[in-house]
């Protein structure tokens, strides 16, 4: 599927400027993304969530798509709702469009507190594409862990403290658990890779039944990093193989990039505050675990997808 | 009127109004005693009687969620539950009323756990009667599928927009089969006629934002304008009523009062035991006692007035409450009864018990004694006990 950026970049914007997302939040900009790939035809269901809180506050609105938000744990229920009331409308001539349905949940409300209304409307079948918008921590309501939380990361929940030193445990790997429901399509993306981000949201909505993409989105406030590294940093975290793109097509399994030499994650984490307290000789060998993980379920991953 | 006279339990009389009103969109999830409801309503999609799109989901908590999204999207919609399945989807329930939605929604009152229990009581209604639903109890299978029908009339006004819950007593109607006088689909299909919502997240040409952050500087407001509806919805419930009326013969208000103009002593009370009431007021009277029996049908929007009047020349109310409010100053019904009458010239006597928790019988015999100690209080003017309780061991 090839994307056609001249072209794209005239369509007009549909999540209009004026929203409040904080300085350097690549959330937003994945937003844009997303909605550039899939044209106005678009209906969007919402988690809370930060993207939530800060495109729709009364009686303003960023959404130039018809957009729905319900409650945090039932983004995807909601949208399975909305997609039902189209096929009914469809089938007794009331609507004749073509009218994709989005889903989007933060990593709390998709890995944590949506999952399981997630999984049901993926077993069900709709036809729907699934974003999870990945900072791996609660960012809406301060920086608390979330299952997306990386080992050693310091939240407000798993703060850098003398005896416990952040998250001790290791994050869930989401997008397996969601190709585990063998659905037609799951891809991981980043959003310093647009044109790859694009062409795979252009690719989950024409198939037929549900899709999942999961996006790694920097958050400037949550990582404390600068405010114009969110591009850079999830460019680095795909170089390190901590965030791999890839999808999973109808089972099959195909890795969109492989780093010609593997950074070392610690490159990485040391770009970023929450890990900061790792850089001691106290608490190094997390950094050696976090390294080991990723090794690991990166050759996993190769095995899978059939890389030598 | 011809009639067209059905043997349907409780549950198979409002999958029938179902099959009949034929929902675009509804959301099935098991629990007792709702389940028999979704099975037949799933028997007419399957046999594709009605060709309403089921969504077969994972929780309750998704039942309302998905309901929610098939009703902003312009649907009709329709879904059940009871118990602990409503106090799952609670979150929801709310939102739906505050999004105006006209969701329509079955709610075979079971009591709450814990200790678990699948029999009737209404602590799972009550407990949600300030979640902005209209409610509507029911004392039998006819009232069930009426007010079924009749509840999407009183969603769906331009003026009401909020949701409706149709509840009866689980098991003790939703298992017990009735004689149903029904319309024909075509007859019902044209009362409640076509759906045409005004905003639809479907209507892709003119997008518009459902369920934004609204702060102090408009929730308010909003609450405000959810308030109004409320009212508009106390008057269209009248309104749904007569036209119903004309169609069927069937007289529909907030309450139905029985033998209550003379009365010297009269029971309020909502559900099935309001049949039982009658049957004793009926006995009773015949014996020369003044009693009567006042059976509230709309608890939501709570018809205060009405009530007030009805009851003014009472001089002992008995009100029965099957759902408890811990540490309240009686029951739901009791207390917003009671306040009701605060302004009355001649305020009459009200007393609450307790009846029929966890699915527990309440026969003939209890609702006499308990009258008998109501026109005792009418004749001594002595309330020996302001709250009590019907058929519970000590």
């Amino acid at each position: 599927m090839a994307i056609n950026i001249k072209k794209l970049a005239n369509e007009p914007e549909l999540l209009a400027s004026g929203h409040r997302a904080c300085v350097g939040c690549t959330g937003t900009t994945i937003l844009r993304q997303v909605l550039r790939a899939s044209g106005p035809n678009t209906v969007v269901s919402f988690a809370t969530g930060c993207m939530e809180v800060v495109t729709t506050i009364y009686p303003y609105t960023a959404w130039r798509v018809p957009y729905i938000h319900n409650a945090f744990e039932n983004s995807a229920a909601t949208i399975s709702g909305v997609e039902t009331a189209y096929r009914a409308l469809l089938k007794k001539g009331k609507i004749n469009k073509k009218i994709n349905f989005i889903a989007f949940g933060g990593d709390g409300g998709t890995y944590d507190i949506g999952l399981q209304s997630l999984s049901g409307a993926l077993e069900r079948g709709h036809n729907f594409l699934y974003i999870c918008y990945d900072n791996e921590a609660y960012m809406n309501t301060g920086i608390q862990r979330s299952g997306a939380t990386p080992r050693g990361a310091a939240t407000s929940t798993t703060p850098a403290g003398k005896v416990i030193p952040g998250k001790p445990q290791k994050r869930k790997d989401l997008t397996a658990i969601i190709a585990g429901h063998h659905i037609p399509y799951v891809a991981q993306a980043s959003p310093h890779n647009f044109i790859d981000l694009m062409k795979k949201v252009q690719k989950a909505l024409s198939i037929d039944g549900p899709a999942f993409m999961n996006v790694l989105m920097p958050c400037p406030r949550g990582w404390r990093f600068p405010e114009p590294e969110g591009i850079d940093i999830a460019r680095h975290a795909v170089e390190t193989c901590f965030w791999p793109l890839y999808e999973v097509e109808n089972g099959v399994y195909k890795i969109n990039y492989i780093p010609k030499k593997k950074e070392p994650l610690e490159n990485w984490l040391k770009r970023q505050g929450r890990f900061k307290h790792l850089f001691t000789t106290q608490n190094r060998h997390i950094i050696d675990e976090l390294q080991a993980e990723v090794d690991k379920d990166w050759e996993e991953l190769k095995n899978r997808a059939g890389v030598e | 009127m011809a009639k067209n006279l059905l043997a349907l339990t409780g549950n198979d009389a409002g999958a029938y109004a179902v099959k009949q009103v034929q929902p675009d969109v509804a959301a099935v999830f098991p629990i007792t005693p709702q389940t028999e409801l979704m099975h037949k309503v799933a028997e007419y999609v399957a046999d594709g009687v009605i060709d309403t799109e089921l969504i077969t989901v994972e929780s309750e908590h998704s039942a309302m969620s998905a309901t929610v999204g098939a009703a902003a999207g312009g649907a009709r919609t329709f879904t059940a539950t009871a118990a602990n399945g409503f106090a799952l989807m609670w979150e929801i329930v709310y939102i739906a009323s505050s999004l105006r939605l006209p969701i329509v929604m079955a709610l075979i009152n079971r009591a709450l756990s814990a200790p678990i229990n699948i029999h009737g009581d209404h602590s799972d209604s009550m407990g949600g009667r300030d979640t902005g639903w209209v409610q509507l109890y029911s004392e039998g299978a006819q009232e069930v599928y009426d007010n079924i029908i009749q509840a999407y009339r009183i969603a769906e006004h331009k003026d009401v927009l909020l949701p409706v819950m149709a509840t009866f007593d689980g098991f003790i109607i939703s298992h017990t089969t009735e004689i149903v006088d029904t319309l024909t689909d075509e007859v019902v299909r044209k009362f409640v006629g076509e759906y045409k919502p005004a905003y639809s997240l479907l209507d892709i040409d003119h997008p518009i934002t459902v369920g934004p952050l609204d702060l102090y500087d408009w929730y308010f407001e909003h609450k405000r304008s959810q308030i109004e509806a409320t009212k508009h919805a106390k008057r269209v419930i009248l309104e749904v009523a007569d036209e119903f009326y004309k169609l069927t013969g069937r007289r529909y208000g907030y309450f139905d009062d029985y033998r209550v103009d003379d009365a010297e002593a009269v029971i309020v009370v909502l559900g099935s035991a309001a049949g039982t009431t009658k049957c004793v007021v009926d006995k009773m009277r015949k014996d020369g006692k003044k009693v009567g029996v006042l059976k509230l049908r709309v608890f939501r929007p709570f018809p205060a007035e009405e009530l007030a009047d009805a009851l003014k020349d009472v001089p002992v109310v008995g009100v029965l409450d099957r759902a408890v409010s811990f540490g309240g100053w009686g029951g739901p019904v009791f207390n917003e009864l009671r306040s009701a009458m605060y302004n009355l010239e001649r305020r009459p006597e009200v007393v609450n018990y307790y009846y029929g928790l966890g699915g527990r019988d309440i026969n003939t015999e209890q609702i006499e004694e308990t009258f008998n100690t109501l026109l005792e209080i009418a004749e001594t003017g002595k309330v020996k006990e302001r709250f009590g309780y019907i058929g519970l061991r000590e």
